[in-house]
This record gives C-alpha cells, sequence and structure tokens, in this order.
C-alpha cells in the first residue's frame, strides 16, 4: 500500500508548481517529515517534506515539469514495493503536462511545440490527459474540443461565469495559436506559455520618453520567429518559474505605472556610529546582528505615516490607504530575487526589525518563506548598496505606488554648515514613485522627512 | 386570399379530410347543433349530416371508446375533447386499449382525439391543461401539437390519414390569434419532423405549442438588448419527436433550454434533456435549461396565471443567465 506524495498547495491563489530539484531518488529510505524535492511556485521556493516514511518507490514527475497542485509526484512504500517504473529522466520540456503516469504506464512524451503530449491513448485511469486537467471550469463540449486540438485548458483564459472556460474561449484560443505558430522546428521547446501571457519583452527604446506602452496590450503580440537556434554558438536554456514571473511583474509594473526617480543624497555618519557604539552589546543581548536596514525601515515607516499617499494602493479610480505599514525588502538570490515583507513594522522596535530583517534574508535563501510571508506589502525597500551600487531607479512592486532603493554607504568629503570639509558616511537613496497619483512634491516632502529621520536618530532608539 | 386563423385552419382540415374520405367522422359533445365549444366544427353538420357528425353523451371514456370502435371497423374517427382537461377520463381506453392495439391483436386504431389544450385565457384549473406528460410514457400514442396556422392544418390531415391513434392538441389561447396565408392546394405537415422557427448562433430553445411565440418574442427582445443570437425550434410532434433536429441544433449553438407551458416537474422537457445528456454530452457549454410553468394547478387569479406561466421575459432571463454561463 502506497502513499501518493502530492504537489502541494503553496498559498490560495496557487494552482500550479514546478519541480526544480529531487533531493532523493527512487530506492532511497525517507524519514516522515524529512524534505524529499524542491518546488518552484509563482510566489516561493520551498523544499517539499515527505508525508510519510518508506521508500520513495517511484517519482512521476520529472525535474522541471509543472503540475498542477495535487497531482500526484511520486510515491512513498514499503521496501518489498520497489521495482516499479524508472523514474523519468529530467524532462527536456520545462512545462510538459501533468504527467502523473501510473505504474507501468509510459510518461507522456511531449509534443515538439507548445502543444500538450497527446496521452489520449494512455488508458491508465490516473493520467490527466491533455484538455482535462483537474480543476479547471469548463464544459463537455470545452472539453472535447481541447482534447479533439491538443489543448491544455490552463493556457486557456476563461470569460464565463466564475473564469469558466467557453467554447468561445477555447475556439479564440484555438485561432490565435494558429495565427501565431510556435516554429516546431526549434531545436529546444519552447516552454509553455504562461496562462497570461505578456507580451514579449519587446522593451520601448529608452530614448523614446513617450513611448506608448501606457494601453495594455489586448493580445500577446505574435512572438518573433526564434532569432536563435542550437547551431549558433549559443546556450539556450528555458527561464525558470521564478524568472519568468519576474519578468512578467516587471513588464506589467512599467506598463502600469508612469515611473518617476527622486535621488536624495543623506548622511548616514549619526546611524553609523551609533551602529558602531552597539552592534556587540547589541548582538550579545538579542542574538541579532544589527545591520542598517531596521533604521532605515523606521525612517521609512514614520515618513510614512505622514504621507500616506505613498504608502497607498490604486483601484480603478480609487486611491486605496493601507494603514498598515507592511514593508518588503528585496533579497538577492543566487537564483532570482524575492521579497519578503515585515508585516505592521510600525509595531515593532529596532530590535524586533532587526529580528525580523535577519529571520526573513535567512529563510529567503533557505527557500523556507511561506507564501502569506511574500505578500501584503504596502512599500518596498530594495538595497543594491550592497555590491556597491550608488543610485538606482527601483521598478515599483505592484500595486504599491513607491519603492526606495537605498545606495553604497561610502565615505566622503562634505562640506560642513560651518564651511569646514569633514569626512562623512553618505548614501544616495532613490524614491521610484508612481506619478498617477504621487507628484514630485510630495514625493521629495516624505523623502526630505526620511532625511531628517536618518540623520537624528536618537541613542535611545537602541535602549 | 384572406388570412386564416389557427382555429380555421383545423376547421378547413376537418371539413376537407371528411369530403376526401367518406370514413372520417367526427364525435364529441356539442360539436353537431352547437358548433363545438369553439365553433371548431361550426357547418360540419349541415354539410354532412348526422351520421358523420355525431354529438355524444358528456362521457369522455364513451367518446373515445365508441371511436376506437369505429376506427377499429374501418372508420377514421375524430373525436373532440371540449376541453383537452378532460382527456383524463378516457385514459384507459387511451394507454391501456388504442395504445396496445396494434401491438396486442394487429389491428391499429387510425383515431384522432384532439381538443383545446393550454392556458393564458383565464380559464383556472379544469380548462387550461397541457396533458402531454400524461402520454409521452405510452409507447403506442403519437401527439402534435401545432404554432401555426399552417401547422395546424397539415398535421391534422397529417394525424387523420395516419393508421394509429394520434393526440392533437390545439392551444386554445392561438384559435385566434394566429393568422396566416395558407396554400390552397392540399398539403400535410408530416408528424415526426420540426421545424426551425428563428436561425440562430448562440443559444436554442427549443419548444412546442403557444410558446414558440413566446420563444420567438424572447429572441427578437435579445438580438435587441443584450446582442444574443437565439434559435428557436418547434418540435410540432412530442410523439415521436424530431431526435435529429435537436441534435442539429444542440450541435450549432452548443446551449440548449428546453421550453413548455406545461408544469417544470415531470414535463416532457425532462425526456429531451435526457435524451441531450446521453447523446450529446460532448456538444453542451452549459447546463441543459428548462422553462415551464411553475408547479402548481394553473391559477384563477389573472396575475397570478401570469405569474404562473412562462413570457418572454422569464426566457430571456434564463437565456441570458445560459449565454454566459
Amino acid at each position: 500500500m502506497s502513499i501518493e506524495v502530492v504537489m502541494p498547495q503553496m498559498g490560495e491563489s496557487i494552482t500550479e508548481g514546478t519541480i526544480i530539484k529531487w533531493l532523493k531518488k527512487v530506492g532511497d529510505v525517507v524519514e516522515r517529515d524529512e524534505p524529499i524535492f524542491e518546488i518552484s511556485t509563482d510566489k516561493v521556493d520551498a523544499e517539499i517534506p515527505a508525508p510519510a516514511g518508506g521508500v520513495l518507490l517511484e517519482i512521476l514527475v520529472g525535474e522541471n515539469q509543472t503540475v498542477p497542485v495535487n497531482a500526484i509526484v511520486a510515491r512513498i512504500g514499503e521496501a518489498s514495493e520497489v521495482g516499479g517504473s524508472p523514474a523519468p529522466a529530467a524532462a527536456p520540456e520545462p512545462a510538459a503536462p501533468a504527467a502523473a503516469a501510473s505504474n507501468g504506464a509510459t510518461a507522456p512524451v511531449a509534443a515538439t511545440h507548445i502543444d500538450e503530449a497527446d496521452v489520449e491513448d494512455n488508458d491508465a485511469e490516473d493520467v490527466v490527459v491533455a484538455g482535462e486537467p483537474h480543476g479547471i471550469r469548463s464544459s463537455p463540449l470545452v472539453r472535447r474540443i481541447a482534447r479533439e486540438n491538443s489543448v491544455d485548458l490552463r493556457q486557456v483564459t476563461g470569460t464565463g461565469i466564475s473564469g469558466r472556460v467557453t467554447k468561445h474561449d477555447i475556439l479564440a484560443f484555438i485561432e490565435s495559436r494558429k495565427a501565431a505558430p510556435v516554429k516546431p522546428t526549434a531545436p529546444l521547446p519552447t516552454p509553455a506559455p504562461v496562462a497570461a501571457p505578456v507580451s514579449a519583452p519587446v522593451v520601448a527604446p529608452v530614448s523614446a520618453p513617450a513611448a506608448p506602452v501606457v494601453t495594455a496590450p489586448a493580445a500577446p503580440a505574435a512572438p518573433a520567429i526564434p532569432a536563435y537556434s542550437a547551431s549558433d554558438a549559443v546556450d539556450i536554456v528555458p527561464m525558470t518559474s521564478m524568472r519568468k514571473k519576474i519578468a512578467e511583474r516587471m513588464v506589467a509594473s512599467k506598463h502600469t505605472s508612469p515611473h518617476v526617480t527622486s535621488v536624495f543624497e543623506i548622511d548616514m555618519t549619526h546611524v553609523h556610529k551609533l551602529r558602531e557604539r552597539n552592534k556587540r552589546k547589541f548582538e550579545e543581548q538579542y542574538g541579532a546582528k544589527l545591520t542598517f536596514m531596521p533604521f532605515i525601515i523606521k525612517a521609512v515607516v514614520d515618513s510614512l505615516r505622514s504621507w500616506p499617499i505613498i504608502n497607498s494602493s490604486i483601484d480603478g479610480d480609487n486611491v486605496v490607504y493601507k494603514k498598515n505599514f507592511n514593508i518588503g525588502m528585496a533579497v538577492a538570490l543566487d537564483w532570482g530575487l524575492i521579497v519578503p515583507v515585515i508585516k505592521n513594522a510600525e509595531e515593532k522596535t529596532l530590535v524586533g526589525l532587526s529580528r525580523s530583517v535577519n529571520d526573513l534574508a535567512s529563510r529567503s535563501r533557505n527557500k523556507q518563506l511561506k507564501p502569506d510571508e511574500v505578500s501584503g506589502g504596502t512599500f518596498t525597500i530594495t538595497n543594491y548598496g550592497v555590491f556597491g551600487g550608488l543610485i538606482g531607479t527601483p521598478i515599483i512592486n505592484q500595486p504599491q505606488v513607491a519603492i526606495l532603493g537605498v545606495g553604497a554607504i561610502v565615505k566622503r568629503p562634505m562640506v560642513t554648515e560651518d564651511d569646514a570639509i569633514a569626512i562623512r558616511h553618505m548614501a544616495y537613496f532613490s524614491l521610484s514613485f508612481d506619478h498617477r497619483i504621487i507628484d514630485g512634491a510630495v514625493a521629495d516632502q516624505f523623502m526630505a522627512q526620511f532625511k531628517k529621520t536618518m540623520e537624528s536618530f536618537k541613542t535611545t532608539e537602541l535602549d | 386570399m384572406a388570412l386564416t386563423t389557427y382555429l380555421e385552419a383545423i376547421r378547413q382540415a376537418l371539413f376537407e379530410e371528411m369530403r376526401r374520405d367518406p370514413n372520417v367522422f367526427c364525435i364529441g359533445e356539442d360539436i353537431a347543433e352547437y358548433g363545438g365549444a369553439f365553433k371548431v366544427t361550426a357547418g360540419l353538420l349541415e354539410e354532412f349530416g348526422d351520421m358523420r357528425v355525431v354529438d355524444t353523451p358528456i362521457s369522455e371514456a364513451a367518446i373515445i371508446g365508441a371511436a376506437c370502435g369505429a376506427a377499429m371497423m374501418g372508420f377514421r374517427p375524430v373525436a373532440e375533447m371540449q376541453f383537452i382537461d378532460f382527456i383524463s377520463c378516457g385514459f384507459d381506453m387511451l394507454t391501456n386499449y388504442a395504445a396496445n392495439s396494434r401491438y396486442r391483436q394487429g389491428l391499429g386504431i387510425p383515431m384522432v382525439v384532439r381538443g383545446p389544450s393550454g392556458a393564458g385565457v383565464r380559464g383556472g384549473p379544469f380548462h387550461s391543461l397541457n396533458p402531454e406528460s400524461f402520454f409521452m410514457n405510452t409507447p403506442g400514442l403519437k401527439m402534435v401539437e401545432p404554432a401555426t396556422a399552417y401547422d395546424a392544418k397539415g398535421l391534422l390531415k397529417a394525424a387523420i390519414r395516419d393508421d394509429d391513434p394520434v393526440l392533437y392538441f390545439e392551444h386554445k389561447f392561438l384559435y385566434r390569434r394566429i393568422k396566416e396565408d395558407l396554400p390552397e392546394e392540399d398539403y400535410i405537415v408530416p408528424i415526426g419532423k420540426a421545424v426551425t422557427r428563428r436561425a440562430g448562433s448562440d443559444v436554442s430553445i427549443i419548444t412546442f405549442g403557444a410558446m414558440v411565440h413566446v420563444a420567438l418574442e424572447a429572441a427578437e427582445k435579445l438580438a435587441a438588448e443584450d446582442d444574443i443570437d437565439v434559435e428557436v425550434v418547434d418540435l410540432r410532434s412530442l410523439l415521436p419527436y424530431d431526435k435529429e433536429a435537436i441534435a442539429k441544433t444542440v450541435s450549432k449553438t452548443n446551449k440548449v433550454i428546453l421550453l413548455h407551458e406545461a408544469t417544470l416537474t415531470g414535463g416532457i422537457a425532462g425526456e429531451f434533456a435526457a435524451f441531450i445528456a446521453e447523446e450529446l454530452f460532448e456538444e453542451l457549454d452549459g447546463p441543459i435549461t428548462r422553462v415551464a410553468s411553475i408547479d402548481t394547478p394553473t391559477p384563477y387569479s389573472p396575475p397570478l396565471e401570469d405569474f404562473f406561466l412562462p413570457n418572454a421575459e422569464k426566457v430571456a432571463a434564463a437565456v441570458r443567465k445560459l449565454a454566459a454561463y
């Protein structure tokens, strides 16, 4: 009697996940709760623990395959049950269909292009055939059309009641697919398009300030014929799901908000001294490293209180002011970027903020964030200064309306008020803001207050 | 040529068939001297005499029983129910005797039982019935219900010429409201064949009788207000019903409304729905939807009767919901 291991639901809105790495192989003994594979979803990457102890009998979904939530990805059982089908090799196609082939059934072979593998003839009962993914609302007719045309319904946007895929939706999808065929001779399979394809990232030239990017693309632009083939001196590597998501979000943000960036130069000497004086004691007392970030967050929250528009969102014709200050902080990862959120930062002391910053950063790198910890942000801080960057023009993390970039803190000769030249710890802070609702005067007053707060932290803040 | 009403079309069919075939005769309550409660048979007595236009006592069992016997002796009787509601008094004759006869003893019964059906004329519970579901489950019977004057005439002629018992339901609401130009020459409308009254691409309404006009009114309204293109199929024959026509329209629009004036629960729309679900499941892009009268006896009160019956507004609402599905 084997136990099925399924793709877990990593948050309410998550519908699918990609297995990025198997940590165990078929035949390995696994303990209950021992991580057995790593997944990547729209929101987080995570290690997934075994639901039960035993022997990993079979792996049904290879690395780099994307399957819907609750699809069976492996079976765990007793050692005597070993001898099922071998694990499929890491699939060459990055987004193959839900390939929960049952014991003895061959895993579906991917078609040559974006069409889903045709597994109609496979009569194994638990095979998820093309066109009939679990949980997609459609109709008997739509499922038949999907089957006949090898359409994965997850790719079709439904316009019926409750997002149901209607006859018109699937016919339009097939029509658009015909209009933009993917060159079947492409040497590598093209990743299946995500549910809501954004237009190819053909960014308007920087020199064209009036580039018509405001109108949302009604339909994805027809993809260009692949510019590269394997015979060229190139490596063609499919984007990870995180990378695709980042790409999608960045383009969408630039399409949504007219970005303006204002840069302030801030004297960090005072905070630097505070930190130098207290960091050892702080670490001994609280077991946490004292960095600049808690100071920055505290000053940000303080300034947001005075300028609530910066802590808002746009909803249609309304401005939605957020009463909580949930501060996202961008964390660079070897494999991308993630923005964990410190919820209710206004309720935290410098000590509490330090703990949160350290905890979220380390769990970001260990892939242990929960989906709720990367959502709900009201304002974001990105610290490119860690690598020496001086000035940046960050992209707003939608649906927020502003983002603060932190440049490197460097010693500079500065002219003091009494006309002396002094060595000060200086940093440039950039605020990118959404000019739809935030005007330059408001943004700069926010930054002026932020600067003042940063330059005048009281020593008692650390007590 | 003057326009012919639905009622007049029925009368014409009776006259023409009685002239054509001396074995055709009419039998019923008050059909001779009085010319029938709705004057459908007015003038028959004068032309054909009292041997072929027979008044009877108030006994539907006797009327249908006598007609069955006459049919077995080679006649082609047309029995009138003064209101179709009272056909239930002849239920035993129809279901246990007429319907079985060909199978039991090799004797077809070429009889028509006709009468005014339907509501909308403030007739209350005794004079408004649509009894088709009572007979739907009786193999051996045929059942038709015309929606137009052309069909009223053509279907009655086909029924009279048919060698088996045919129930012919004429909707009294349509008697004098529907008129059209009819061809001079002899014609029949074949039993078992539906007709498309309005071609459309978004949603099909399958209906019959007076509801055809309700469906067409709803279709015009939906085309004008919602840009929904409705196809209206008039079944005309209910037993046997035109499965081919149903398959054709369902495969075209993939969304289907079944509309009848009889009450919902156990109504014959259920039979059509079952057929569609069994045979056309993979053509469906939305739930098979029934629109019918509310499950009560037909109310006397005019506002209540209006509330009880399907109308264009109710049909349009169902279509809108299904179109958006």
